[in-house]
């Protein structure tokens, strides 16, 4: 048998020269990459028409393993940069993988300009509550009461709540589900990938190494179980109500899917209605 | 009273902030400072310092807040390495204008790109025109004691300007080495409460960091390069008396078996540990070579630097950064210009050694001392080069 007939259908999407990767062992970054890959084969879009955008973080490495132009950008810029290659490239599918200390922290103010721009990329964005590359500091999301290098006795600052984050800063799709919810993780991806404007999908992960370890949260594989006892899927629900707390309960679901004109849309429109056929539109002859 | 033990470089600066009663402390989480605030914030939680910790969501942010706190005559403190000491670059400038006495560590680490989390000194060379008062660590002992020299120096109300500690990363901040540990009582006998010079008071209102005309900036501009410039009294003052009251001597450039010296290294930073190292080496072999550590790098320390050198005809550079398409060594170009319009000069030879972590061994200061032996025989000196390059 040649080494090819062993293939898993993933690997022509990832730079297997360079594994292994570094996540650890019950990572959830790992599975995020998976359904991504998935999700490519299932949306049927051209592969060469996509770039994967990231930023600094454990999950900031997925640009490094993507084998589709990628660029791995500095911390917190991954939104910028993405938002310059879809400006200057509208027939592109532009796609940012990061996390959340990356996106929501040092990267928050690039994320709710995006989503109230609507800025034609799709967010998915890699939960695992806290800072895990740099050691475990207290991180934009991280639950009140959880521990953190940074919070020896436990979180006092309120987390955010993403999906209420990006569907009030104008996203026109938002869902969340955790690395349990492999089908419907994998299906918003194929969503967003078909889905014009600014996308979100937050991925809830475990971090065993460093967030679970210090909160006593178990291995890879009982966050999972936590995740499947602890999750209630209810699309459509009101995002104001998808606090996370401690030990408690996660709701997951595909929140929010509306259309409004992307950046470039309303842009093409406003100049047009004030230019008429004086405006010609950036890059000329592409689809936007 | 002190306790000989051994720590990270990073716990012994963040013992040493504790040590020192720091109000504030601002960071945002970045390798290889990390476990400095990590200590810290250990140590605010346990009640062993009473301070606030504030985990901001950048280093932009953290720079900010500290001037924010400092205004208010706050003890303030944070730490940042690398990419974090970039993003602060705007606010950088803006505390020595505001003459606010900030102390940061900076565990020194490449600049991206490539993205590399590894030592080199491409971070604080970056920021060599900001205004503060920067001086470098050899080893975790240094390290300790320049963090509580730096808050006495910062905060002396004819100074009154902020200080970066620059120690390298990863080679220092995560290595364990024995220390002495001062107590409480020694180092508030060297430390004076903060008296700040400028506050914010609602009693005696004052507007911190408006406008500055084309009448007036320049005058701004001469009196914060007069006030740097002249911080160099009270920095040899404040580390003489730090010797006496500690019994560990600092000077703004220090020398290693340099008296006989017939060529002379010029190192900034951990590796001078290693460059020391070398000279034994040689001089086990009769060979005279003798080590110049540049300790203080803002001010520049021209007149020590002129008494280290003397009459030796030759003098290597060691730099661990480039400058890109200029002179090449920022330490080197700045050493030579230094020496422009002396009638005694050395001949300067360039090197850059350590990029991105990439390590140096005792062979390449071998090859380091070859060149400079060379340059004495024949009066010739070399293009800079980067020693370690693979072909
Ligand atoms: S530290 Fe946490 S987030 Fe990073 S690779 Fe390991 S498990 Fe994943």
């Amino acid at each position: 048998m040649s080494q090819g007939e062993h293939r898993n259908p993933v690997e022509s999407f990832l730079r297997m020269d360079r594994m292994p990767h570094i996540w650890c062992p019950g990572c959830g970054i790992g599975i995020v990459v998976n359904c991504f890959v998935r999700a490519l084969l299932k949306s049927k879009i051209d592969v060469d028409s996509v770039s994967v955008v990231s930023g600094i973080g454990c999950t900031g490495r997925i640009a490094g393993y993507f084998k589709v132009d990628s660029f791995h950008t500095t911390h917190g810029r991954p939104i910028p940069f993405a938002t310059g290659l879809k400006t200057a490239r509208p027939d592109m599918n532009i796609v940012v993988l990061s996390g959340e200390g990356d996106l929501i922290a040092i990267g928050g103010n690039h994320f709710i300009h995006a989503a109230r721009r609507n800025v034609d990329i799709k967010v998915i964005c890699v939960n695992n509550f806290t800072y895990a590359m740099t050691g475990g500091q207290v991180g934009p999301t991280a639950p009140l009461h959880s521990i953190a290098t940074t919070a020896p006795y436990g979180s006092h600052e309120r987390p955010f709540n993403l999906p209420f984050l990006a569907e009030s800063s104008g996203a026109t799709y938002v869902a969340r589900w955790t690395t349990y919810h492999v089908r419907q993780l994998t299906k918003a991806m194929v969503d967003v990938l078909n889905k014009p404007g600014f996308c979100f999908v937050e991925a809830i992960a475990p971090c065993p190494t460093i967030y679970q370890r210090r909160n006593r949260m178990g291995d890879g594989l009982e966050m999972m179980r936590f995740y499947r006892e602890h999750s209630r899927i209810a699309n459509g629900a009101d995002t104001r109500s998808l606090d996370i707390e401690m030990g408690g309960e996660i709701v997951v679901g595909k929140f929010i899917d509306r259309d409004r004109p992307t950046y470039l849309e309303a842009m093409d429109e406003e100049l047009s209605k004030r230019l008429g056929n004086r405006y010609v539109p950036y890059p000329t002859g592409v689809k936007r | 009273m002190e306790t000989r033990t051994g720590m990270e470089a990073s716990i012994a600066i963040a013992e040493a902030v504790c040590l020192c009663d720091a109000d504030i402390v601002a960071a945002y989480p970045i390798t290889p400072q990390t476990h400095i605030v990590e200590h810290l914030s250990e140590l605010v939680a346990d009640g062993k310092l009473h301070a606030n910790f504030v985990p901001v969501e950048s280093e932009h942010s953290a720079m900010s807040v500290c001037c924010g706190t400092s205004a208010v005559g706050a003890r303030t403190y944070t730490a940042t390495a690398s990419q974090g000491l970039a993003l602060m670059h705007e606010i950088l400038f803006i505390a020595p204008a505001l003459r606010l006495p900030i102390v940061m560590s900076v565990a020194n680490r490449s600049l991206s790109g490539p993205i590399s989390i590894w030592n080199d000194h491409s971070d604080v060379m970056a920021e060599r025109d900001i205004g503060w008062v920067q001086i470098f660590a050899e080893n975790a002992q240094q390290a300790l004691d320049l963090t509580i020299w730096a808050f006495r120096l910062a905060e002396d109300r004819r100074v009154s300007l902020p200080v970066m500690v620059n120690f390298d990363g990863f080679i220092l901040s995560h290595t364990i080495e024995p220390v002495l540990m001062p107590d409480k009582e020694t180092v508030q006998a060297y430390l004076p409460p903060f008296e700040p010079l400028l506050r914010l008071d609602v009693d005696a209102p004052v507007s911190m960091g408006p406008v500055g005309i084309p009448d007036i900036y320049t005058e701004t501009h001469h009196v914060q390069q007069v006030l740097l410039t002249d911080a160099y009294g009270p920095i040899v003052e404040t580390l003489d008396a730090f010797g006496k009251h500690f019994g560990r001597e600092y000077k703004p450039v220090e020398t290693y078996r340099a008296d006989d010296a017939e060529v002379l290294l010029l190192t900034m930073g951990a590796l001078g540990e290693t460059a020391m190292e070398a000279v034994d080496l040689r001089r086990e072999r009769g060979q005279k070579v003798g080590l110049l550590r540049l300790r203080l790098w803002r001010p520049f320390p021209f007149e020590d630097l002129y008494r280290a050198v003397g009459r030796r005809p030759v003098l290597g550079v060691m730099d661990r950064a480039i400058s890109y398409g200029g002179p090449y060594g920022p330490v080197a170009s700045e050493i030579k210009a230094a020496f422009y319009h002396r009638e005694q000069r050395p001949r300067v030879v360039e090197f850059v050694a350590g990029l991105g972590g990439r390590d140096v061994p005792i062979s390449d200061f071998d090859t380091m001392f070859d060149a400079l032996f060379d340059t004495l025989e024949t009066g010739r000196v070399p293009e800079p080069r980067l020693v370690g390059l693979r072909e």
